[in-house]
């Protein structure tokens, strides 16, 4: 009995090595990349760090700093949390909307998948400051459009009321990546549903609610979760419109205005590097990490959450 | 159930354990032979071909004079990436670094990310006094650290057009602020909603129209004896905001003038609005004479002294002054080879005389102001003068480098488009801001 006993147990640890072994990968990966940096950025966030110096317990004050008297951080919140609703929002409808149109085209469906798909491909920066060069308020062409035919010319760039509809029409704009795949899971909603919607009298509307919404909801969830994601990540576009559109790209004895206009472009990732690599201040950096983090995940469970019943079933 | 636990514990010990180990880095001692060969590297900013060309020509003449040291030399290197390479150290990273920004000497010497050049300095018997203009000494200093030196020197003035002056029957450059504001209308030509010709861009996004520029006219003090901002107490400031806000109003206003800011080429680039004629008169550092000259400008420009208020006329001839650091990384094991470099580009009457003339800046020694071998025509001559004018003046350091000065300026676009009208309450509270930054930095 005890010999079977003991073999079970050599038996079951030898399993219990090989699971392991074949997750550690996984666990390699979660550990060093996710779990690592998540406990270091808690624990500096009670720290003054500024990277050269051993980190000295400070308790809260990063955290009463970055939510009391930084006056970036509120800004950068709002407007983070303006680009998540507005910009996200009208990039699902847009690249839902083009993805339908193109899946009805008859002639030329290539040409006009290439067309709406290569601005994806921009390089962030160059696209950025091609939009900067075309809504310029001065010399832009766009607004010299507007003006032709009597229309205001809005500031665009330069006018913090603009400014983050600025940004999203460059969202809209690199749409393409949305566009592939509302293509694909257009594509694959089965015909001879629309044919005995159209049987029972059903209008565009009812076919698009009832048939096409039902089959792709599962990838409305996905672009608005990773939409939400990416959003949450923006840094690069509105950084170089701030700075293109202020004019002061940084020079001897520059100061470099973060959002320009009026911190209207400001989002939060921008304030991580701004106090982490350019104020030294690590914990005040870690702060703002934390509060994406956390936004991040409270809109994700919150989407999943509300998705859940808004997914396709198999019944 | 209790092993997830412990696996969590020691994850989290691990994680504590590793982040407690990192960002130690303590200063080596300074133990190499300057005298045997070495190869040390160099970071520096500058991009544009001349630029580069003449660091390279100064640099090869460091290396004549040490034939022993070899400098490897990387330019268009800018403060945030020489913030990353002293954090993480490493055999890559830089031994002797320079930068542009005068107002990140304060973080970079509180956080003893360069070394102390004191026990240098003593070595080689360098006598700060007789070799530096005091101002040059006060902004590569923090708190009586001494952890940078000045490269060269930037000095602030008025840039004029000649023919735009001689079109509307100006004779001479304005001493005077009340002067200048009268020039200023009268050489602005209205077109339409825009401007045929600006007399003068006072908007704070105008690039070098900043409120430290500014300023600097009036002698201010940033921060008291304790280190408190003195935004608010100093009179300077409102007197300036003043000044600023009404030149916006007698030029047509803060939108109007912000849409024909629009229309401003690359201020580094050939379209700079004094190159293209969109202004006729701008406050600007002396390199914009050779990029003037780079980009083919035909009309004949004019430099003095930026204008003072009225009421300090005799101050005429002062301005605001900048210019390059230089520095020894604290993670440096090359310290006294790096030394060598940093006392030959800072201290050699010849070398900097040379990197003077081929870099267009001012020279930032007293010998090298004085040399016979130095390059200077009748308007290089006058910001060699604004240099060393008594009264000529910069931005202090502070432990968060120019984090003050961004909360000033933040300030001034609020005050100057009308947005905030309450002088006295919005300096005190730009004071209370600094002081909460000053005080998370410390």
């Amino acid at each position: 009995m005890a010999t079977i006993s003991v073999g079970l147990r050599h038996k079951r640890r030898k399993e219990r090595l090989r699971n392991l072994a074949f997750l550690s990968p996984w666990l390699i990966g979660v550990s060093v990349f996710f779990l690592y940096p998540l406990i270091s950025t808690i624990y500096f966030s009670f720290m003054k760090y500024d990277g050269f110096t051993p980190p000295v317990w400070t308790g809260l004050k990063n955290w009463r700093y970055v939510f009391t008297d930084y006056p970036f951080f509120w800004p950068a919140l709002r407007n983070t949390l303006w680009l998540v609703i507005i910009m996200v929002s009208l990039r699902v409808v847009f690249g839902l909307g083009i993805g339908m149109l193109i899946t009805k085209v008859k002639t030329g469906a290539g040409f006009f998948r290439t067309a709406f798909y290569l601005p994806y491909l921009a390089p962030p920066v160059a696209a950025t400051m091609a939009f900067a060069f075309l809504l310029n308020p001065g010399t832009g062409p766009v607004n010299n459009i507007l003006g032709s035919i009597g229309l205001p010319q809005p500031g665009w760039f330069n006018d913090p009321a603009w400014s983050k509809p600025a940004l999203t029409l460059l969202a809209l704009w690199g749409i393409g990546d949305l566009m592939v795949i509302f293509m694909a899971s257009l594509l694959d909603v089965p015909q001879e549903q629309y044919e005995a919607a159209s049987l029972d009298g059903a209008s565009w509307w009812q076919r698009f609610r009832f048939v096409t919404l039902p089959n792709i909801s599962p990838i409305v969830l996905f672009a608005v979760v990773t939409g939400v994601i990416q959003t949450m990540q923006y840094y690069t576009q509105p950084l170089v419109a701030g700075k293109v559109a202020s004019g002061i790209i940084g020079g001897s004895g520059q100061q470099f205005e973060p959002g320009y206009p009026e911190k209207s472009t400001l989002t939060l990732p921008q304030l991580v590097y701004h106090l982490g690599f350019q104020r030294f201040d690590t914990g005040g950096a870690s702060v703002i990490a934390l509060v994406l983090f956390v936004l991040a995940m409270v809109f994700t469970g919150l989407l999943m959450r509300r998705g859940s019943g808004f997914l396709a079933t198999d019944d | 159930m209790r092993r997830v636990h412990k696996a969590v514990i020691a994850s989290a010990a691990i994680a504590l354990l590793g982040t407690a180990c990192t960002g130690t880095s303590s200063a080596p001692p300074a133990s190499d032979d300057a005298t045997k060969e070495t190869t040390i590297t160099f970071w520096h900013g500058w991009s544009a071909p001349s630029e580069a060309a003449a660091i390279t020509a100064n640099v090869k003449s460091f290396e004549a004079k040490f034939p022993n040291i070899k400098v490897k030399v990387v330019g268009n290197i800018n403060d945030d990436k020489i913030k990353q390479a002293l954090r993480a150290g490493g055999p890559s990273a830089p031994d002797v670094v320079s930068s542009f920004t005068t107002d990140n000497v304060g973080t970079f010497c509180t956080s003893n990310v360069f070394a102390d050049l004191k026990p240098f300095l003593d070595k080689s018997g360098v006598d700060l006094d007789k070799t530096f203009p005091k101002p040059l000494q006060d902004y590569t200093q923090f708190q009586g650290k001494r952890c940078t030196l000045p490269l060269l020197n930037d000095a602030y003035g008025l840039y004029y057009n000649k023919d735009a002056f001689k079109a509307a029957g100006i004779a001479e450059p304005p001493k005077t602020l009340s002067e200048f504001d009268a020039i200023a209308k009268k050489l602005t030509k209205p077109k339409g909603d825009g401007y045929a010709q600006l007399g003068f861009m006072p908007n704070f996004h105008g690039y070098e129209s900043t409120a430290t520029h500014f300023a600097a006219q009036w002698n201010p003090t940033y921060f008291t004896p304790e280190g408190k901002s003195n935004l608010a107490a100093d009179p300077a400031f409102g007197k300036m905001l003043t000044w600023q806000s009404n030149l916006v109003k007698e030029l047509g206003g803060f939108a109007k003038l912000e849409k024909y800011r629009a229309t401003f080429g690359d201020e580094w680039g050939a379209k700079n609005p004094f190159h293209t004629g969109q202004v006729a008169m701008s406050i600007d550092g002396e390199w914009r004479l050779g990029m003037a000259k780079e980009a083919g400008v035909k009309f004949d420009i004019g430099v003095a002294p930026f204008p003072v208020p009225d009421e300090q006329a005799d101050s005429y001839g002062k301005g605001y002054l900048s210019g390059t650091i230089i520095g020894i990384a604290n993670t440096s094991q090359k310290q006294n080879a790096a030394w060598e470099l940093v006392k030959y580009m800072t201290t050699d009457t010849e070398g900097v005389v040379n990197f003077s003339n081929g870099i267009h800046n001012v020279p930032s020694t007293l010998d090298a102001l004085k040399s016979p071998n130095l390059k200077i025509d009748e308007k290089f001559k006058v910001f060699l003068e604004i240099a060393q004018h008594p009264k000529s003046s910069t931005t202090p350091a502070s432990p968060n480098g120019g984090a003050y000065q961004l909360t000033l300026q933040d300030f001034g676009y609020a005050f100057e488009s009308g947005k905030q009208t309450d002088l006295a309450a919005g300096l005190a509270k730009a004071d209370a801001q600094i002081d909460k930054d000053i005080a998370q930095a410390k």
